[in-house]
């Protein structure tokens, strides 16, 4: 953001005017790092956000070009265990549990609302600083022997590894907390900032995907921290709780983990979901059809999420009556994945379709999810799941839900509402390249990764049979596919913020409250406190001039 | 492992295989279609309501009956797919009546098994065909998972705890072996060899016992040696680093001991690392990872003319 901290920071203490673009309301490197506002917040949240998906995406192009071909490529088997860790612990726990919710969230949700910031804005900050502040053990982690436990710390290997596990669960531990402010901040402000007019039934769906959220974080985030800390006290003082030799149990370990993890993959995914319902109703002109169905598939995912995490034990030497019960639940996920992905469906019959860049993305999400949740029913069918399980047919289902959804997600909302942020335009068609180059990358990648999979090829293997040379080529050239994608649409954002046309109000000529705001929005968000009369997408009610994309 | 009828699994090598690869193709085949569907419509529509000007879109209405039919309709169908799974599962899971029953232990980084008579191999088993056999999965140190791709099967083996599997060969040859739960460094070498033979080979095998393959130098012996017994896991022959030191260049060196003494390394320091690694530790290398080998003394002897061959 560096055009709103050239100037010279005012030296009297001051109120800045609440009518004013929140980018120039105050100036000065101070005004953001101590700054309440949720929007400046979000921003902060995001440039961080970016930071560590560059960082993950590095250690994951590293990882794919040694597989390149068998044998070393360019690193040896500790460092390709430290690649491979580092990518999954900096991809879940630094970028993709706050990139929708902390850095999309904190800007939209309370403008969604017709409030004037989160219920809690000192808190808020604080989350920030909290992120900030566990992301920097993690970093003294990586450069400090780093961690080759995988992003799971499976005892009791992570007891024995000589590598510096202790300050990566630290920094794991803290951002957890978090997390769980973000979700108590953004619970509040649902249940008591709505403008008024605001009903339950005419919240915007990406602010029931956030609260669906939110509870999540707030009710799984405590047993990870159990969890690590346990492991902490394992590993400092012996304590014989995971560790077979001290008398433990490493399948507790797991259970503990998954707890958590598992509800926390619904915390990466239902944002995503949360995303597309506001993409699709732009871009379509229409209500999502089912809006009450959808709204309720959320609080369904986030519920049922807390109930299958014994579907990563299948094989783990749990009782083969847990087992059944698991895989049973499991299924039920489907059902509130399918009523989402029917109704976007159903929502583009008879709309009023436009295909600029969100909307790609948004279609992508629908695509790549929906394989995504039909490979979940080959891993929930427990004995195609012996055979899968820890091979590269998982690490590609759970790409398609994290990367096919929540990336694409992300990174649609950040098109959708890069102008409403930034008050800029961007080159629509180098976006529409950014994206053909991701969409096809990402598919090339993948695609290989589940074929090689379900043929046998384990995960986390640094070396390979002969006969999956040619599946990891393939994959490996995808994911420079990926990355060029991700360059070109990095290349893209900086030349709008240098030099893209200003964006008038409402440039998609959404129905949405937040685009009826100024853009870039006043430090208070609106001018007036709005009186919520329709919903966000009842185009038929909007006025023309609401509509308007002048 | 290539097998021409079925380019996304591996070839059947067990009698529960195909059971299992029906399951799977049953949901590919419904997945396909289902996102091909998904596809079809979604094409469809972003054509045909494309946004023309003067054209709105249409205001959405309640259908309730379409709602509730496709909450609800999908449960019958993964109820049916549930029990399918169950069903293959547990069948996969029960061992068969007189099931010979085969040990077989997780260490970093290799597999040690055992036969009913007691002797061991490590990582490389053979197996009478057509003959149900049961592993009994266990860890000597962290976790592992005990794979066998050709029988679609894996269980974790989790230190303190056993765990099995039980399946039927059915097909002379090799089955592969993998270690599937991560465990460090050399996880991925962490490969063993199932040797599916005839039951009168397989008896012959045991009668005998292991011998040189015939035809083979001793220094060719060894270096298969070398690769069965999963040192090289730990001990690289081109001087790079890993876990153990490298053989390369150690013959007759003078090897710096953790407790400051040196050692000559000769036949008899070789012979006493492999049966007792934790009598003499070379400086450098604290961690007592090497776990005990019982090799007779001619595989010793071929290892020790290996290892004058890496200068
Ligand atoms: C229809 C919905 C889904 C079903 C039925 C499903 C099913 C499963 C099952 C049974 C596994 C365990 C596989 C194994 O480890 O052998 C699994 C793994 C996984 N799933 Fe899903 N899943 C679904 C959606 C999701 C979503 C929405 C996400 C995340 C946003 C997700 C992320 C993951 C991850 C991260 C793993 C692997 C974790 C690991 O072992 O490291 N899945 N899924
Ligand atoms: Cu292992």
């Amino acid at each position: 953001m560096g055009a709103a901290t050239t100037t010279v920071p005012r030296a009297q203490p001051h109120h800045p005017d609440p009518n004013e673009n929140y980018l120039k309301a105050e100036r000065g490197i101070m005004s953001w790092l101590v700054t309440l506002d949720h929007k400046r917040i979000g921003i902060m949240y995001l440039i961080s956000v970016i930071l560590a998906f560059a960082v993950g995406g590095a250690f994951a192009l590293g990882v794919r070009l040694e597989l390149f071909s068998r044998g070393r490529t360019i690193m040896d088997a500790d460092q390709y265990n430290r690649a491979f860790t580092l990518h999954g612990v900096v991809m879940v726990f630094l970028f993709i549990i706050p990139s929708i919710p902390a850095a999309l969230g904190n800007f939209i949700l309370p403008i969604q609302l017709g409030a004037k910031d989160v219920a809690f804005p000192r808190l808020n900050l604080m989350s920030y600083y909290i992120y900030v502040f566990g992301a920097c053990f993690a970093l003294y982690s990586m450069v400090n022997g780093a961690v080759d436990t995988g992003w799971t710390f499976y005892t009791p290997y992570s007891m024995r590894t000589a590598s510096s596990v202790i300050p990566m669960v630290l920094g794991a531990f803290i951002m957890g907390f978090s997390s769980i402010l973000t979700g108590v901040n953004f619970l509040v402000t649902v249940h008591k900032l709505r403008a008024p007019g605001q009903t339950w039934t005419k919240l915007p769906l990406f602010i029931w995907g956030l609260y669906s959220t939110s509870i999540i974080q707030v009710l799984a985030t405590p047993v990870l921290a159990i969890t690590l800390l346990l492991l902490c006290l394992e590993r400092f003082l012996g304590l014989g709780i995971f560790d077979p030799k001290l008398g433990g149990d490493p399948v507790l370990f797991q259970h503990f983990f998954w707890f958590y993890s598992h509800p926390a993959v619904y915390i990466m995914i239902v944002p995503g979901m949360a995303v597309v319902n506001e993409i699709i109703a732009t871009f379509t002109r229409r209500a999502i059809v089912g809006y009450m169905f959808v709204a309720m598939s959320s609080l369904a995912l986030a519920l049922l999420g807390f109930l299958v995490w014994g579907h990563h034990l299948f094989v783990s030497g749990m009782s083969e009556y847990a087992t059944m019960v698991f895989s049973g639940l499991t299924f039920l996920v489907a059902i509130p994945s399918g009523v989402k992905v029917f109704n976007w469906v159903a929502t583009l019959y008879k709309g009023s379709i436009r295909l600029e860049s969100p909307m790609l993305y948004a279609l992508s999400f629908i695509f790549l999810f929906t394989i995504g949740g039909l490979t979940g029913l080959f891993l929930g069918m427990l004995a195609i799941d012996v055979h899968l399980h820890d091979t590269y047919f998982v690490v590609a289902h759970f790409h398609y839900v994290m990367v096919g959804g929540t990336v694409m997600g992300f990174v649609g909302g950040l098109h959708y509402w890069w102008p409403k942020m930034t008050g800029k335009l961007y080159s629509e068609g180098m976006a529409k390249v950014a994206w053909f180059l991701v969409f096809i990358g990402f598919n090339v990648t993948f695609i290989a990764q589940f074929i090689m999979g379900s043929r046998g090829m384990p995960r986390r293997y640094y070396d390979y049979l002969p006969e999956f040379e040619i599946f990891h080529k393939v994959s490996t050239i995808g994911s420079w596919i990926l990355g060029a994608g991700f360059l070109t649409m990095l290349a893209m954002f900086i030349i709008s913020l240098k030099s893209g046309a200003k964006s008038t109000r409402n440039p998609w000529g959404s129905a949405a409250l937040e685009w009826q705001t100024p853009t870039p929005p006043p430090l208070a968000n609106f001018i007036k406190v709005p009186t919520i009369t329709r919903g966000p997408y009842d185009y038929h009610l909007a006025t023309e001039e609401e509509l308007s994309e002048q | 492992m290539v097998s021409p009828d079925n380019f996304q699994l591996p070839e059947q090598l067990s009698t529960g295989a195909a059971e299992v690869d029906d399951l799977y193709m049953f949901v590919y085949w419904f997945s396909l279609i289902f996102t091909a569907i998904i596809v079809a419509v979604m094409i469809y529509c972003i054509v045909k309501f494309r946004r023309r000007p003067g054209v709105k879109a249409e205001p959405v209405g309640h259908n309730l009956v379409m709602e509730l039919v496709w909450t609800f309709g999908p449960v019958v169908f993964i109820a049916i797919l549930f029990h399918l799974g169950f069903k293959v599962y547990v069948h996969n899971a029960v061992a068969q009546e007189g099931a010979m029953e085969i040990r077989a232990r997780g260490r970093q980084w290799l597999w040690e098994f055992q036969y009913p008579n007691g002797s061991t191999a490590t990582n490389e088993l053979k197996l009478p065909v057509g003959k149900p056999v049961k592993f009994i999965i266990s860890s000597d140190d962290v976790l592992h998972s005990f794979y066998v791709p050709g029988a679609r099967l894996k269980r974790d083996a989790v230190p303190g705890m056993y765990t099995n599997i039980t399946f039927t060969p059915t097909k002379l040859g090799p089955m592969q072996v993998f270690c599937a739960e991560y465990c460090g460094t050399s996880h991925s070498g962490m490969l063993a060899m199932i040797e599916v033979m005839t039951p009168e080979a397989f008896q012959k095998f045991l009668d005998e016992g292991d011998k040189p393959p015939a035809g083979t130098s001793p220094e060719e012996y060894g270096a298969t040696l070398y690769k069965k017994n999963a040192c090289n896991t730990c001990h690289s022959v081109d001087g790079s680093k890993m876990p153990g030191p490298t053989w390369k260049g150690l013959w007759g060196k003078q090897e710096q001991m953790a407790d400051g003494s040196t050692v000559q390394v000769d036949e008899n320091y070789v012979k006493e690392s492999i049966l007792k690694p934790q009598a003499k530790i070379a400086a450098g290398f604290t961690t007592t990872q090497m776990p005990p080998f019982t090799l007779k003394d001619p595989q010793i002897d071929a290892i020790i003319a290996y290892m004058k061959t890496l200068k």
